[in-house]
C-alpha cells in the first residue's frame, strides 16, 4: 500500500493520531544519546519551548473579548461579557475575568496575545483541525508532528521533548522518533531480578515484527528516561479527575485535566537541567456546544490558575527565565451563539505566548465582527508564522526545514 | 506470502475476536474457533453475569434540564450533599466497570469484544454523562447489536439517551440548533471526514431536533422538532433522527468507513486493498451485517500474514492477562479492584471513560514510557494474586499466556527470574505478550 493511500485510509478512519505514529521506523542509538545526556545536562543558556494544547476549540472570542463591539454583544446576548466583566487589555478588548494571573503577566509586559491565528480553508473537525495543527500541515494530511519532525532533524534523541501524558500527542512523533511521555507521579522501576529481566525485554530480538520492534524500543526508552527523569520527579503527584459539573460539559472532545500538575512537573525538570528543550501538557473540556459560558470560565481559570504560578516560578531561575509557553486549540467557535447557550465548531482565535523573552502585547490584527466567511471569523495571521517564530527564536532551528519551507515569522515577538 | 501457523490463527481469533485466550483454547482448531466466537447468538458464560442495579442517580441533586443558576452563595450543606452525590456517582459508575471487566473476562463470543469496540467507536464518556444507568443502558444496546445489522445499531445511537447527553442532543431544538451531534455522526460514526459538507451538518442538526432528557430516558417532542424541508447528503424530505441515519446509511462513503475502522481494530494496521474492500464490502452487504462482515475478515489472507501485528488496547492486555491468570474483577478484594482502575487509568484507557468523541487512540500511542510503568505494575499485582502453582519456567508462562513463543531476547530475560509471580509479571510485559502478534 503507497503511503498516499495509507494516510488517506487513516484519516478517514479518523485514527490520524494513531496513523502519525504508526508510521515511524525507529532505529537509534539512544542509549549513547542518553548517557550524553546524563554528562551533558542542558545548559543554562538555552532555551525551552513548553506547548500547551487546548483541547475541544476553545472560544477565543469569550476569551480575548471585543466587549466594547455591539456586533458581539448582538451575535451573543446571553454569551456575552460586558465591557465592566472583562480585563481591560486595550484596544477594545478584555480577558476572560477568570484570567487574573494572566492580565498581572500581561501589565508586565510578559504576555503575548497574537490574535485571529488559524489557517486557510478551516475544517471545523475537532480531529481534522488539530491534526492540522498538530502536524502544520494545512492542506494534505502527513504523518508526523511538527515537534516530531524537530526531533527528527536534530538527532532524532525521544528526550529532547517530553510529553506528560499518558498517550503521546501527534504533535510530538517524528518519522524516525517519538518523545518520551512521563506519568505525573513519575518513574521508578524495580531493582533486583524482576528489573534486570525487565530491562532486558528491551533489547532488540531479530526477524520480530515491526510492532513488537517498537514495544522493545518502548522498554528501552523507559529504562534511559527513568534513569535521567526518575530522580528529578517527585512522586505521589497524581490526583484524580475533579468531577465538577461545570467542567464536564464540554468533555466530548478530549483531553485531561491536572494542567497544574503537568506544569508543576515540568517546572521541575527544566529547573533539573534535563536535556529536554521541548515539553507538551494539555487541559480538556473546551467543547462546549452548551451552557458555555460558565464552563469556559471555570476552565479559564484553571489554564490561568496553572499558568500563573509556573510563569511565576520559571522567573526564579536562569534555565526557567530561557523558557517561552504556547498556548493555543484547534478553532474558536461561531460568531453567533446557538441556542443552547453555547457555540458550534468555528474558525480563528487567539494564541498565547508567555515568558521573560516574550514581548508583551498584542500582535496580529483582531478579526472583524462584520466581515465574516459564512459566519464564522476570517484568520489573519497563519498558525505557522507562531511555529516559525518559536522554532527558530526558542529552539533555535531552521524553521523553512520542519515547516515545509514556510518560514514567515513574527517580528518582536520573541527577545533573542 | 508465508503464514502464520494453523496455532497462530486460532491465538489470533481468540485475540482479536475476543480478549485473548482462555486455557485450552488453543487446542481447538481454527475452523472451531471461527464457529464458537462467530457462531451462536449469544454468550452464556457472559450474559451469567448480571447487570449490576441500583445505578440510579442520586436524588435531588442533578439540576433540571435547562434551569437557569440561581443566585447566591452555596451554603455547606449544598456542598456537603454535591460532594455526597459525587461520591455515589464514582461508586456506581466503578461497580459498572468492574461488572464489564468481568463480562469481558468470562466472555466466549465475539459479542463481548464487538461490544467492546462499538463503546470505542461511539465513543461516549461518563464524564460528562454522569449516569451510570444510562450508560449501562447504551452498553446494553451495544451488545444486543453488537453482532447485527450496523443500520439498526446507529439508528439506536442516534436517539440513544447517554449519547444525546454527550453530544447536547437535548440542546438542540427547532430554531435554535446545536450541530455537536449531527456533525460527530457523520465525521465518527458513519462516513467520515470529506464525505459531507458544512451545508449537511446545520440541515443534520435539524433532523436531530426534538430530543430531551426526561429523569430516566430520552423521549421525542413533537412541538419541540424542526418539521420543516430539509436537504442534506443529496435529498429532500422531512427527515428526522431516524431518516437522517439512514441517510447517512445509504452514502456509498459509509460501508468502506466502517469496515475500515472495523479493520484497523481486528485485523491490521495496514488498510486493506481494493480487493480486499470489494469482498469485505460484498460479504457486509446492503443489509450491513457485522457477524458476516467478520466472518469474511477472519477468512482474508491479511488475516493469516505474519504482519497483521497489532498492540493490544490496555483493556485487551489486562482483560487476557486476569483471563490467563483465571481471575476475576469481582472477586478481587475492593483494594486490588482500585487497583486495577487506576492501572487502566494510568495505561490512559479506562471503559466508559473514552479520551474524547473520537474514541482512544492505537498503536504506539500505547507504548509510551509512562503507560510502560503502570503495565509492569499492574502486571505484578495480578500476577501475585494468581494461582501459579503449575509455573516453573518460560514454557509454563507461555502455555499460561497462551504466547507462539518467546523470542530468544525474552528467552534470555526470563531465565533470570525465580519467582513464578514475578515470572508472570515480566512476561506480560515481553513484546510477544504486549502485541497480538
Amino acid at each position: 500500500m503507497d503511503n498516499l493511500t495509507r494516510r488517506r485510509f487513516l484519516t478517514l478512519s479518523g485514527v490520524t493520531a494513531a496513523g502519525a505514529l504508526a508510521a515511524g521506523a525507529t532505529q537509534v542509538n539512544w542509549s549513547d544519546l542518553m548517557a550524553a545526556a546524563v554528562d551533558d545536562p542542558l545548559p543554562s543558556d538555552q532555551s525551552v519551548l513548553v506547548v500547551i494544547t487546548l483541547y475541544g476549540g476553545n472560544d477565543g472570542l469569550n476569551t480575548v473579548v471585543p466587549a466594547a463591539d455591539p456586533a458581539y454583544q448582538k451575535a451573543r446576548p446571553d454569551l456575552a461579557y460586558q465591557q465592566n466583566e472583562v480585563l481591560d487589555l486595550g484596544d477594545g478588548l478584555g480577558l476572560n475575568p477568570g484570567m487574573k494571573g494572566l492580565k498581572g503577566l500581561w501589565d508586565d509586559k510578559r504576555l503575548a496575545i497574537v490574535r485571529g491565528v488559524g489557517y486557510p480553508e478551516p475544517d471545523r473537525s475537532h480531529f481534522r483541525s488539530m491534526a492540522i495543527w498538530q502536524t502544520a500541515s494545512p492542506k494534505s494530511p502527513i504523518p508526523t508532528g511538527w515537534l516530531g519532525r524537530w526531533l527528527d532533524a536534530t538527532g532524532a534523541d525521544p528526550l529532547r521533548a517530553v510529553s506528560v501524558e499518558s498517550t503521546l500527542p501527534p504533535l510530538l512523533a517524528g518519522e524516525t522518533t517519538a518523545a518520551a511521555s512521563l506519568p505525573l507521579r513519575g518513574l521508578s522501576l524495580l531493582d533486583g531480578a524482576l528489573g534486570t529481566a525487565y530491562a532486558a525485554l528491551g533489547k532488540p530480538s531479530p526477524g520480530e515484527g515491526h510492532w513488537q520492534a517498537r514495544a522493545a524500543k518502548s522498554v528501552l526508552d523507559l529504562q534511559n528516561a527513568t534513569q535521567v527523569l526518575g530522580k528529578a520527579v517527585k512522586s505521589g503527584h497524581e490526583q484524580e479527575d475533579e468531577d465538577d459539573e461545570e467542567r464536564t460539559k464540554g468533555a466530548s472532545a478530549g483531553g485531561t485535566s491536572q494542567l497544574g500538575a503537568q506544569l508543576e512537573l515540568i517546572a521541575g525538570l527544566i529547573e533539573a537541567g534535563v536535556p529536554t528543550r521541548a515539553y507538551s501538557a494539555s487541559l480538556g473540556g473546551f467543547d462546549t456546544h452548551a451552557d458555555e459560558r460558565g464552563t469556559q470560565q471555570r476552565l479559564l481559570t484553571e489554564l490561568d490558575g496553572a499558568l500563573t504560578p509556573f510563569a511565576q516560578r520559571l522567573q526564579k531561575t536562569d534555565r526557567g527565565k530561557n523558557a517561552v509557553v504556547l498556548v493555543y486549540s484547534e478553532f474558536g467557535r461561531r460568531v453567533q451563539a446557538n441556542g443552547s447557550d453555547g457555540t458550534d465548531h468555528g474558525t480563528a482565535g487567539p494564541v498565547f505566548l508567555l515568558g521573560e523573552k516574550v514581548s508583551g502585547g498584542f500582535y496580529g490584527n483582531q478579526p472583524s465582527l462584520t466581515d465574516l466567511s459564512n459566519g464564522d471569523l476570517k484568520a489573519g495571521t497563519d498558525f505557522r508564522d507562531v511555529y516559525a517564530t518559536v522554532l527558530q527564536h526558542v529552539l533555535g532551528a531552521d524553521p523553512a526545514q520542519i515547516l515545509a519551507g514556510h518560514q514567515t515569522t513574527i517580528d518582536g515577538l520573541l527577545r533573542a | 506470502m508465508t503464514e502464520i501457523s494453523e496455532r497462530a490463527v486460532v491465538r489470533r481469533l481468540n485475540d482479536r475476536f475476543g480478549f485473548g485466550p482462555a486455557p485450552g483454547d488453543l487446542d481447538a482448531g481454527a475452523d472451531a474457533t471461527v464457529r464458537r466466537v462467530l457462531g451462536p447468538a449469544s454468550d452464556a458464560a457472559a450474559a451469567a453475569v448480571r447487570p449490576p442495579t441500583g445505578l440510579e442517580p442520586p436524588e435531588g441533586v442533578q439540576k433540571p434540564e435547562g434551569a437557569k443558576k440561581q443566585g447566591g452563595a452555596k451554603t455547606p450543606q449544598d456542598k456537603d450533599a454535591k460532594k455526597a452525590a459525587n461520591k455515589q456517582r464514582a461508586a456506581q459508575e466503578r461497580k459498572l466497570t468492574i461488572w464489564w471487566l468481568d463480562r469481558m473476562v468470562v466472555s466466549r463470543t465475539a459479542g463481548e469484544r464487538l461490544t467492546w469496540f462499538w463503546h470505542g467507536h461511539f465513543a461516549t464518556s461518563n464524564q460528562k454523562v454522569r449516569n451510570a444507568a444510562w450508560m449501562l443502558a447504551q452498553n446494553q444496546t451495544q451488545r444486543t447489536l453488537a453482532l447485527g445489522r450496523f443500520g439498526d445499531l446507529a439508528r439506536a445511537m442516534v436517539v440513544d439517551t447517554a449519547m444525546i447527553r454527550w453530544l447536547d442532543g437535548q440542546k438542540n431544538r427547532k430554531g435554535s440548533p446545536n450541530e455537536n451531534l449531527a456533525r460527530e455522526f457523520m465525521e465518527l460514526f458513519t462516513l467520515g471526514i470529506g464525505h459531507y459538507q458544512e451545508a449537511d451538518v446545520a440541515q443534520a442538526a435539524r433532523c436531530l431536533t426534538g430530543w430531551v432528557l426526561r429523569k430516566d430516558v430520552a423521549t421525542f417532542q413533537r412541538r419541540r422538532f424542526d418539521s420543516g424541508t430539509k436537504t442534506l447528503l443529496g435529498k429532500t424530505g422531512d427527515f428526522d433522527a431516524k431518516g437522517f441515519a439512514g441517510l447517512a446509511l445509504a452514502q456509498p462513503a459509509s460501508a468502506g468507513f466502517v469496515i475500515g475502522r472495523l479493520w484497523f481494530r481486528l485485523v491490521s494496521a495496514t488498510p486493506p486493498d481494493a480487493a480486499t474492500v470489494a469482498r469485505l464490502s460484498s460479504a457486509y452487504g446492503v443489509n450491513r451485517e457485522v457477524k458476516s462482515l467478520l466472518m469474511a475478515m477472519a477468512a482474508e489472507p491479511a488475516f493469516k500474514d505474519p504482519a497483521s501485528s497489532l498492540v493490544k488496547e490496555p483493556v485487551e492486555w489486562a482483560v487476557g492477562l486476569l483471563r490467563a491468570l483465571r481471575l476475576q474483577p469481582s472477586k478481587l478484594e475492593e483494594k486490588e479492584q482500585t487497583k486495577l482502575l487506576a492501572g487502566l487509568r494510568g495505561m490512559g484507557q479506562l471503559p466508559f471513560r473514552p479520551l474524547s468523541v473520537g474514541g482512544w487512540p492505537a498503536g504506539a500511542s500505547w507504548l509510551t514510557t509512562s503507560a510502560g510503568v503502570t503495565r509492569l505494575q499492574l502486571a505484578q499485582q495480578l500476577a501475585r494474586k494468581a494461582d501459579l502453582s503449575g509455573v516453573k519456567n518460560a514454557e509454563d508462562v507461555a502455555a499460561l499466556l497462551g504466547v507462539d513463543g518467546w523470542s530468544e531476547r525474552t528467552k534470555s530475560a526470563l531465565a533470570g527470574v525465580k519467582d513464578p509471580a514475578q515470572l508472570t509479571a515480566v512476561a506480560a510485559c515481553a513484546p510477544e505478550y504486549v502485541v497480538s502478534g
